[in-house]
């Protein structure tokens, strides 16, 4: 029963940080109707500006993320406007030109950080690193507590700003209805840059809070695109309350999985529930509520 | 046996009623046009016939078959064809393409469906077009060209979305003229559109709907007076 | 115009059937048999991603399933891995039927992601079920055959065959019934077109012709493990670079990008060391953003910008 609620909690504490990282992720999805492969890349990204800045600096990761989210913020912004945008003009067969475009911007983000810090896995050790808190009778990693309440202030704060800023509810428009959002005079190009920026740095902070619980490398984008993707499809694209439902789903999914499932079959079990999900459930949790 | 019935169909999306309760008969050879108001359910009825959403309730026979739940395409197969109100072309493929993807559904041999086409494209209007792609042609051709692609699968019965909307005076005149010629060929017609004196010249009945559901069935001099019609279209002050 | 194509593909096929009197070396002659066998996985993939519209993220799936039932002909029957070449595309092409049943209910891209998922889940299947696959140790056989002469031709033999078998496709019925699914699905219901038997109608081909690309490199690199082939990104996601490099829904699209991306990631390998990679992603990006349909889909836009400019000139003197 100890180990049953370590678990559960282990995986709360990681989803609630997995769902900032999603959340970023279906904003992106909501605005531009695209899926981005490049967005666990960014993730990676994020993690090494912290870590540099820690290596470098030494800045605490926590501090650190105010320096990653901003270059992440700028990053994906350039990437929207002078790359993804640009295919608005281009008559493509495949419809899926963009996916495709983000692979290429996933594989240059990826390789520019292996030229630079090599495929060596990297990890960030401070004080606190192996500190614990005592939960009744669980003990539970220092890192993983503050991680789970800063994204929490995040989810919130991005909360307050969708709904209580013109620029957040110019975001929610342009997302429901492109067209209409255009109408009521909504600079459509400049709202989904910002969105683009704002998905990138969600995705560093997310990265950045998961420093210290990771092994860094310039591959563990993929691993991030994916937990995203499933978390995405789970909560229903563009949903942000359903990412982070989503989110939670999947860590304590993940946790149990780790702790009571053969380590080779709990990637095949995620990835047949992500299918069925999209089979099934194409809204997501959101579709079950609406029966 | 009736040629064409729709009886009590109702289309919920959640829970509004795009179409309710509405029943009509359409005679072999006539030309039928539907008529209503923007958002009245005139393109749902057209997407409830050609099975692109289930109906929630009722029943549609063609030619005294029940076709309300046989799959999509099998619609066009047993002889009805439709345009789309937002013309849907094969962009990337030339005229004679487009109306040769719909001559395939009577023939497998390319040179019976190339053949086909071409006499289509030519009763059309189309010929200085043929080897056009569909994606750089003007709005009236595009409306044309859906028109040749479903005549190419030679329905018994053809629904036509907005054919007029979007075209000027002379356009509208050519389009009616063709939707006439077509009518001559022995294809019964069922045609919506909101302009009304497109209608009134073309149509030998009218189903006049306003919310989904029937106001008025009649010949066009009948609905044109009728004080319903006239209330939906101009509001109470005019009835 | 029909004879003419008649015409380059006969002088295609006696170019590249005479290439091996002239080019002796090994390594040469190995970077060709790369070639076709990518221009043979790249044309499988345009009939159902370029022509159909159907973008695959899982074509992995099938290659590797070609790979190892050739490599179960030593490993558990102890006959010659060469079986797998006919056993290889069949097993593909099955189990491509259910694969179909269950993706072709998505669209675009979900349909991408659908595909995505069901490669890796034939991946980690095949790292896990150790007693059959021996698992990540992969599979090792001794071929029979190491004349690179030989492969040569035999790879050749696949890739007409495959560009052939496509061809017929394109050029008939089926494949009016799948360009029209791709520019319009719900225009091409309402001409009465069955979409999702088209669209299968286009896989089985795919997967076929994939599984004996799949089967041909057991044969030939006689070594497989399932990361490397059922790999995401160096075969999935590679194969539709490929397509887009050389060309998107065209006839001989797949083979010029196979040359390309096999030569020039050659070139990038000995020249640019580390950053190959880099350098082949910034490339990647360029061309989606400036030539999405690939050298030979944008040709005839090439043409025509080239002809304008000459008609104009002619115009104004």
């Amino acid at each position: 029963m100890l180990l049953f609620g370590q678990t559960v909690i282990c995986g709360i504490l990681l989803g609630g940080m997995y769902a900032l990282i999603a959340i970023g992720m279906t904003l992106i999805m909501g605005v531009m109707k695209i899926i981005n492969l490049a967005h666990g890349a960014l993730v990676m990204v994020g993690m090494y500006v912290t870590y540099v800045c820690f290596k470098e600096f030494g800045i605490d990761p926590y501090l650190g993320m105010f320096i990653a989210m901003p270059v992440l913020f700028f990053l994906g912004c350039l990437i929207q406007k002078y790359m993804i945008n640009r295919l608005v003009e281009v008559d493509s067969i495949l419809p899926e030109n963009q996916v495709l475009l983000t692979v290429g911007i996933m594989l240059v983000l990826t390789e520019t950080m292996r030229l630079i810090f090599k495929s060596d896995y990297r990890s960030v050790t401070t004080s606190y690193s192996s500190s614990t808190v005592m939960l009744g009778d669980m003990s539970i990693n220092l890192p993983m507590v503050i991680g789970f309440i800063i994204a929490m202030a995040f989810t919130f704060l991005l909360h307050l700003f969708l709904t209580r800023t013109d620029t957040g509810r110019a975001i929610r428009a342009t997302a429901q209805d492109r067209d209409a959002a255009i109408y009521m005079g909504v600079n459509s190009p400049r709202i989904t840059m910002i969105t683009f920026g704002i998905g990138s740095a969600l995705a560093a902070a997310g990265g950045s809070l998961l420093l210290p619980l990771f092994y860094l490398w310039p591959d563990i984008g993929h691993l991030f695109t994916a937990k995203s993707f499933i978390i995405t499809i789970l909560g229903g694209m563009g949903s942000t309350m359903g990412a982070a439902i989503g989110g939670l789903v999947l860590g304590i999914a993940e946790s149990l999985g780790a702790t009571y499932i053969s380590m080779g079959y709990k990637d095949v079990v995620g990835l047949v529930i992500f299918l069925l999900v999209l089979l099934f459930l194409p809204g997501g949790f959101r579709s079950l509520t609406r029966r | 046996m009736i040629f064409f019935e729709v009886k009590n169909i109702t289309k919920k999306f959640g829970g509004l009623a795009a179409v309710s309760n509405l029943s009509f008969k359409v005679e072999e050879g006539e030309i039928f046009g539907i008529i209503g108001p923007n958002g009245s359910g005139k393109t749902t009825v057209f997407n409830l016939i050609s099975r692109f959403f289930p109906l929630t309730s009722g029943e549609i026979y063609f030619k005294g078959k029940r076709i309300d739940t046989v799959p999509a395409h099998k619609i066009c197969e047993m002889g009805i064809g439709r345009t789309f109100q937002v013309v849907k072309p094969l962009r990337r493929m030339s005229v004679i393409e487009n109306v040769m993807a719909g001559a395939f559904l009577r023939t497998s041999s390319m040179g019976k469906a190339r053949h086909k086409a071409e006499e289509i494209i030519e009763f059309c209007g189309l010929e200085r077009y043929t080897h056009r792609e569909a994606k750089g042609l003007p709005i009236p051709l595009r409306k044309r060209l859906e028109i040749a692609r479903a005549l190419a699968t030679e329905p018994a019965l053809l629904m036509l979305d907005e054919t007029c909307a979007g075209l000027n005076p002379k356009e509208s005149e050519q389009a009616i003229d063709l939707i006439r010629r077509i009518r001559d060929r022995g294809i019964t017609i069922i045609i919506v559109e909101h302009i009304m004196k497109v209608m009134m010249g073309i149509s030998d009945r009218i189903l006049a709907i306003n919310f989904g559901s029937e106001i008025a069935t009649g010949k066009p001099e009948e609905i044109a007076n009728h004080p319903e019609v006239i209330k939906a279209y101009l509001g109470d002050a005019y009835a | 115009m029909k004879t003419k194509n008649i015409i380059y593909t006969a002088i295609f096929v006696v170019i590249t059937a005479a290439l091996p009197l002239f080019i002796k070396a090994p390594y040469q002659l190995h970077m060709l048999i790369l070639v076709m066998m990518w221009a043979v996985i790249g044309t499988a993939w345009n009939l159902l991603g370029g022509y159909a519209g159907q973008v695959s993220f899982g074509h992995a799936a099938f290659f590797g399933l070609g790979a190892y039932t050739a490599g179960f002909m030593i490993f558990h029957f102890g006959i010659s891995p060469w079986w797998g070449m006919l056993l290889g595309p069949i097993v593909a092409t099955i189990i491509s039927i259910p694969i179909g049943l269950i993706c072709f209910r998505l669209r675009g891209p979900y349909f991408a992601l659908a595909m995505l998922a069901l490669g890796e889940i034939f991946r980690l299947l095949f790292i896990n079920m150790v007693s059959i696959t021996n698992g990540a140790k992969g599979i090792l056989i001794m071929p029979a055959i190491t004349s690179k002469v030989f492969y040569y031709y035999v790879g050749l033999a696949m890739l007409l065959l495959t560009v052939l078998i496509t061809y017929l496709i394109v050029h008939s019925k089926i494949g009016y019934y799948l360009v029209s699914i791709r520019e319009d699905q719900d225009a091409a219901t309402s001409l009465g077109i069955p979409t999702t038997l088209y669209k299968l109608l286009a896989l089985l081909p795919s997967a076929f012709f994939t599984g004996l690309a799949g089967a041909f490199y057991t044969n030939y690199v006689a070594f497989i493990d399932p990361h490397i082939v059922f790999n995401l990104s160096n075969i999935s996601v590679m194969v539709i670079l490929v397509v887009m490099l050389g060309g998107v829904a065209t006839t001989w699209g797949p083979t010029v990008g196979a040359l390309i991306y096999i030569f020039l990631g050659e070139i990038f390998r000995t020249t640019l060391g580390s950053a190959n990679v880099l350098v082949f992603g910034v490339l990647v990006c360029l061309i989606i953003m400036f030539l999405p349909n690939g050298i030979v889909g944008e040709l005839d836009l090439i043409k025509r910008i080239c002809t304008r400019k000459k008609e104009s000139l002619s115009g104004g003197v």
